[in-house]
């Protein structure tokens, strides 16, 4: 245990919990894009993907609770180091202008990761505890994206996501260590079209139900 | 703002923040006319401080050494910016002709959790030597010099840690932190030590130790917004913050 919290009381240790956890969200979101792609091969595509997905059973059980266990590790990480920060300059200045480091990601991880937070509530709400007797998962999502402002919450959203991950996905690399003057360049490409391709994707996805 | 004017002299004004004390509080206003542009930014709060000094007031207290921009001494946000707005400089190398004649500056102190206020624009940056008495050094018994040559380390390895040698302590990274991380300083002391041979036996240890330091002294944690290699006066890359990084992992894990 010792070696355990010497290493993740530490600022860079937590970092590295962030880092790690948040590195498996952006694996876990290629996947669910990729099976929710599905929805443009319309109703019975979608469905028998679904169908497919629930064939697994106790692994599709075993991998919601790992990842309800690394988004409350995020979570909580994310939030000691917010406060952390806070705390860290007390005083703040009357004035203060960036020199041209930060960027609209990094300047608001914790609040976009807040309304992630929420969103992903919202989302498990609407349906992974929808009442599913008598209906299919693409009726749920249809009668959904029916409503003008769910559309405008998922994509509101996912730009919110996209701007998280645009600077989350190059930070994960340099905290790792993992940078280089010939790779690091092409990372940071790396993060602004994997949240482009997020943001579009997830995103277009709910106009697309509304439409068919 | 940073305009070359073609006037010698300019007109500023100042908003210095000022100790408490029974003449101020926060921000007070100076009116700095008739400044040289071929002065530095410290010789300009020289010729204030003298002016208050023969108006019988309290003097801007300031931190300052060699005024070459090696020493590390001074330093101070000029609106907003550490060391203010040009790149690669200290404070003393700043001149007044990067500002334009009825510019308005705000001139305020580092500010972090970390460094303590001592007067006016002066802080406390003891906190960096402590976090280089944890263990920013390698342990040797000092004889007579070693022959320049006789550990061979190839020329780019030498550069490198050179470039991170460079780091006077300013502060100005923690400074201009969104955070108030001290992570490119220590970045900085632990690179130069890791890449060289006489670094290594120590390295593990080291690293921990610095990075125990760090957070007892409550700097913030590092966010890589980058603010500190754009502001650092010696531009020293976040890649020393990359390498910390790994020096971190290779510690715990081996
Ligand atoms: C699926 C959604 C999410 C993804 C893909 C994601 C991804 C990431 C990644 C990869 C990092 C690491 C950056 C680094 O190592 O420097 C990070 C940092 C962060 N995340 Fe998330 N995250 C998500 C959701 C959340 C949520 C729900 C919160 C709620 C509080 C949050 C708050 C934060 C904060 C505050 C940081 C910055 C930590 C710091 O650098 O000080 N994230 N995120
Ligand atoms: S890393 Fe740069 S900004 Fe930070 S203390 Fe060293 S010289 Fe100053
Ligand atoms: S006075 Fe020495 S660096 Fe500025």
């Amino acid at each position: 245990m010792s070696w355990f919290t010497n290493t993740f009381k530490t600022s860079i240790g937590k970092k590295l919990i962030m880092a790690v956890t948040g590195l498996s969200f952006i694996c876990f979101l290629m996947a669910h894009l990729a099976g929710n792609l599905t929805l443009y091969g319309g109703e019975n595509a979608f469905n028998s993907y679904v169908e497919r997905l629930h064939t697994f059973g106790p692994v599709i059980t075993i991998v919601e609770l790992g990842l309800l266990f690394l988004v409350i590790t995020h979570v909580l990480t994310g939030s000691i180091l917010f406060y952390q920060n806070i705390l860290a300059r007390p005083i703040r200045y009357k004035v203060y202008k960036s020199a041209g480091g930060r960027s609209l990601g990094s300047a608001t991880m914790p609040y976009s990761g807040f309304i992630i937070l929420a969103f992903i509530i919202f989302h498990l709400i609407n349906f992974h505890f929808a009442d599913k007797t008598g209906t299919t998962i693409f009726q749920i999502v249809a009668k959904a994206f029916a409503n003008p402002l769910y559309i405008v919450i998922y994509i509101a959203a996912m730009i919110v996501l996209a701007i998280h991950i645009s600077h989350a996905f190059w930070s994960l690399f340099q905290t790792i260590g993992a940078d280089h003057p010939k790779y690091t360049p092409l990372i940071r490409i790396a993060g602004i079209v994997i949240s482009l391709i997020f943001g579009v994707g997830f995103g277009f996805l709910p106009v697309y139900v509304s439409l068919i | 703002m940073t305009s070359t004017t073609d006037k010698k002299n300019i007109n500023l004004t100042l908003k210095i923040w000022r100790q408490k004390g029974p003449d101020n509080n926060g921000l007070e206003t100076y009116y700095a006319d008739d400044i040289s542009t071929d002065m530095s930014f410290l010789e300009m709060i020289d010729v204030i401080n003298e002016r208050l000094t023969l108006e019988g007031k309290d003097p801007v207290a300031f931190d300052h050494d060699c005024r070459e921009g090696i020493c590390g001494m001074c330093g101070a946000m000029i609106n907003g910016r550490a060391h203010g707005p040009e790149k690669g400089t200290t404070l003393c190398q700043l001149h007044m002709r990067h500002f334009a004649d009825g510019d308005t500056l705000v001139i305020e102190p580092w500010r972090s959790r970390a460094f303590k206020i001592i007067k006016d624009l002066v802080v406390d940056r003891s906190p960096l030597d402590k976090i280089i008495q944890a263990g920013g050094y390698i342990s040797v018994n000092a004889g007579g010099a070693p022959d320049a040559n006789a550990i061979p380390i190839p020329q780019e390895t030498a550069e490198t840690a050179m470039d991170a040698a460079t780091c006077i302590g300013c502060g100005a990274c923690v400074a201009s932190c969104p955070n108030a991380s001290a992570m490119l300083f220590v970045g900085a002391k632990i690179s130069h030590l890791a890449l060289l041979p006489q670094g290594k036996p120590e390295a593990m240890l080291r690293v921990m130790d610095m990075v125990n330091e760090m957070d007892r002294l409550c700097f913030g944690n590092c966010a890589n917004h980058r603010e500190c290699e754009a502001e650092c006066p010696k531009e020293i890359s976040i890649t020393n913050i990359a390498r910390l990084n790994r020096e971190f992992i290779k510690s715990r894990l081996f």
